[in-house]
């Protein structure tokens, strides 16, 4: 997987932020094309593109859910994109109270929705991060395939606490 | 004669220029320190002024600010403001600057002063080349390269101008940086800690601020914000339209249409303003056609004049910050930048938002100038410690089905950057694609700022969406994008047409360029000219100073002759234009002395050497 390898990195779920910053130091200080400015035009080409994918190698991975996604994509296993299409199960009487909440702008309900959908963040968050772990030990479609249920909960359960905040700032 | 050999540096000097919307600054690094290259006038600022002489001659700088009261319809300032943007963008400046639009302004606005007609990025060139031939003049060598400043929040059609400018004077322009970005460079923060800064830059005409984290000499910028048409223009006119109200009801005259009366009055506007920043209270005087207009202004009543201004610019640096995810806590330092930061409302409002003393120890209308000299040493080579990661402060994101846009880059993404997208065709037979980029944070396309449309040229007749075009998006180190295509399946490389939505094509660009070369090489034999007569001067000098000495008279009939001719043919031709012909004449009279010369170095070692014991 070219993210990692342009940051040197076994391909990982679970990655040192500070690790990863510095290796992104190291190799900008390499490849940087200011490092290049005086030198010939097919080598300041290659610094671009080097840079180039060394920089969107540090953006995705940096993020825990960019990477997952990354990770998922390269594996044929695309995250959802649709938003609010199927609602989990579980927490549909949530949605229900939050929705109503919000269209009568009702800010007690949105401030306890939003402690709700936060503590729920929080628990798929620490359910990712030991699937993460599953996933390094052992990279099969089987440990993958939980990462994305994951993912796809949690970027409904984000996208309610968005919204609940939003609503609760304007 | 004695030449002293310092050694010729080892790295090729690269000019750093901030090209503001007031002033405009030449630096170059010195041995230890970067260092502001001062105009022939002896000031560090270049105003930003150009006037357009019927001769065909430009005034740029202070000379051309006089004339904005004597020749207001052949100058202009704060052209900045125009640069990269259409017509329809800069409507409100309008009513606000006397810039005079010509017709046919439809892609790239036309300016005209008197009867000829100029793009913002020529005049952004004069000012430039001006700056340039200031450098090779106190430097004593010619400079082709530069690294030129702009506003962090520029789009893409903006920095273009900024380059196609650096083209038309002349100048290879190696690098783009962002002017909150060079100011931290310039305070060389990176020796002292590692931390994160914040770099608050209000200008002239525009506003910016950029969270940076340093750490061994690495300058990140975390992210950044602001807004193009805030700066001081913006509390100037302010002031001038209270002035203006105030001055109609007390005179029973409406003055605003004549130029020089404005033009004059927005002078004392601008002293008056100047002086409340040292002082808590100033007379704002202005004096027109025997009639005395005058006013007390204290700070409070300026302050709450100004407030809303200063609290525009609060906005964007709450948002900085939660971009950077960082809070007022996390920040160690903060620096000043732009002329407008020397206003006290405006250092107490962002004291009071970052909660830490900003930093002024450089001179705000320097530091940005200095700092590109110290990213010109970071491109020579000559400086491998410090390193800039830059950010893009736009999204970039492309047309979509009913005017939605996608976005592709987003915003605060470390440059350079990229992203690939694939497209396929919606008809039968269909043989191009046209895309349409756009730079913005909103979601419909009306929204965002139209960037270009890029025709994807070529494609071999297929069934619909069977053709697999994969359209490479890449923002350079400079903030500017470049496009390149595939399609997918035959591996081959796709015609990309890019009609720009504003600014000039490549051959608006050289066409620019040769006129401004053109007209280079008129004052280039000029100069060579003032030059070889500087030159006559001296010998002439050397020569009749010899004529007084006895030596002189020692000298052989014939001899004195000679000299006394060449002398008489080298002021003959001395206030001709063709330069050779003077330097002929001087290495004639040069010949013609040499045995002078000769006897007048003997005497004096014959002199010397008197009364000394062999």
């Amino acid at each position: 997987m070219q993210y990692f390898e342009a940051l040197g990195l076994e391909p990982r779920l679970t990655l040192d932020a500070a690790d990863l910053q510095q290796r992104f130091y190291q190799r900008s200080r390499q490849w940087h094309p200011d490092r290049f400015s005086t030198k010939s035009a097919p080598e300041q080409a290659q610094a671009l593109e080097m840079t180039a994918l060394l920089n969107d190698a540090f953006r995705t991975l940096r993020d825990p859910v960019a990477r997952a996604e990354y990770v998922l994509s390269q594996n044929g296993l695309e995250a959802s994109t649709q938003r609010g299409k199927d609602v989990p199960a579980d927490l549909l009487e949530e949605v229900l109270d939050l929705n109503m909440a919000l269209e009568e702008a009702d800010h007690g309900q949105i401030t306890r929705s939003l402690a709700q959908f936060e503590q729920m963040q929080a628990a798929v968050d620490s359910q990712l991060a030991s699937q993460f772990a599953a996933w390094d030990a052992q990279p099969t479609p089987d440990t993958l395939q939980p990462v994305r249920a994951s993912l796809n909960r949690r970027k409904y359960i984000a996208n309610l606490v968005r919204d609940a905040r939003k609503a609760l700032d304007s | 004669m004695f030449e002293i050999d310092f050694g010729k540096p080892k790295h090729e000097l690269i000019l750093g220029i901030d090209l503001g919307t007031t002033n405009s600054l030449v630096a170059a690094m010195g041995p230890t320190a970067p260092f502001i290259i001062p105009g022939p006038d002896g000031d560090p600022l270049t105003p930003s002024v150009v006037t357009a002489l019927t001769n065909g001659d430009f005034l740029v700088g202070n000379p051309a600010r006089r004339a904005l009261v004597t020749h207001p319809n052949l100058t202009v300032y704060s052209v900045k403001r125009l640069m990269g943007r259409g017509i329809a963008d800069v409507r409100d400046e309008l009513k606000l600057f006397p810039f005079r639009i010509a017709s046919g302004s439809e892609s790239v606005i036309q300016l005209a002063l008197g009867p000829r007609t100029f793009t913002p990025p020529v005049i952004s060139g004069i000012i430039l080349r001006r700056l340039k031939q200031n450098a090779e003049e106190h430097l004593g060598e010619p400079v082709t390269k530069a690294v030129i400043t702009v506003p962090a929040y520029f789009n893409d059609a903006q920095r273009q101008a900024t380059k196609d400018a650096g083209r038309i004077a002349g100048l290879e322009v190696l690098r783009l940086v962002n002017e909150p970005t060079a100011a931290a460079l310039a305070y060389g923060l990176d020796k002292r800690k590692e931390g994160i800064v914040a770099v608050y830059d209000l200008g002239g005409g525009t506003f910016d601020i950029s969270i940076l984290r340093l750490q061994d000499g690495i300058f990140e910028v975390l992210s950044t914000g602001g807004d193009t048409h805030l700066g001081g223009d913006d509390i100037d006119n302010l002031m001038l339209r209270v002035a203006l109200e105030d001055i109609a009801s007390e005179w029973g005259e409406d003055i605003s249409h004549n130029q020089e009366a404005v033009q004059l009055l927005r002078r004392a506007v601008i002293e008056a303003k100047h002086g409340l920043s040292v002082l808590p209270a100033t007379n704002l005087v202005f004096d027109y056609k025997d009639r005395r207009y005058a006013r007390e202004l204290t700070r409070d009543v300026f302050n709450r004049l100004i407030l809303p201004i200063v609290e525009r610019t609060l906005g964007p640096c709450r948002q900085a910050m939660a971009d950077a995810k960082v809070t007022a806590d996390d920040i160690d330092e903060v620096v000043l930048v732009g002329g407008s930061t020397r206003v006290p409302l405006v250092r107490e409002s962002v004291e009071r938002l970052f909660r830490a003393k900003p930093h002024t120890e450089l001179n705000p209308d320097q530091v940005i100038a200095l700092g590109a000299a110290v990213q010109a040493s970071i491109l020579s080579g000559a400086d491998e410690e410090k390193l800039l990661l830059d950010v893009t402060p736009l999204s970039l994101g492309i047309e979509t089905m009913g005017g939605l846009v996608s976005k592709i880059i987003h915003r605060n993404s470390t440059i350079p950057a990229s992203a690939t997208e694939t497209f396929t065709t919606a008809v039968e037979g269909q043989t191009n694609v046209l895309i349409h980029v756009v730079q913005g944070e909103r979601e419909m396309v009306k929204d965002c700022r139209s960037l270009a449309r890029f025709d994807l040229k070529g494609i071999d007749p297929m069934p619909a969406g069977l053709a697999r075009i994969e359209v490479r998006f890449l923002i350079d180190a400079n903030g500017i994008l470049q496009v390149s295509a595939r399609e997918q399946r035959t591996g081959k490389e796709q015609t990309v047409e890019v009609k720009p939505s504003y600014g000039l094509t490549d051959d608006q660009v050289e066409a620019m360029i040769l006129e401004s070369i053109e007209k280079a090489e008129e004052d280039f034999a000029e100069r060579q000219v003032r030059e070889m007569r500087v030159e006559a001067d001296n010998v002439m000098h050397a020569v009749e100073k010899a004529k007084s000495s006895d030596a002189w008279y020692e000298r052989p009939e014939d001899e004195r002759q000679r000299v006394n001719r060449a002398l008489n043919e080298l002021m003959v031709v001395y206030h001709g234009d063709d330069h050779t012909l003077i330097r002929a004449k001087i290495e004639a009279l040069d010949e013609a002395t040499r045995p002078l010369a000769e006897s007048i170095m003997n005497s004096a070692v014959n002199t010397a050497l008197k009364g000394t014991k062999i």
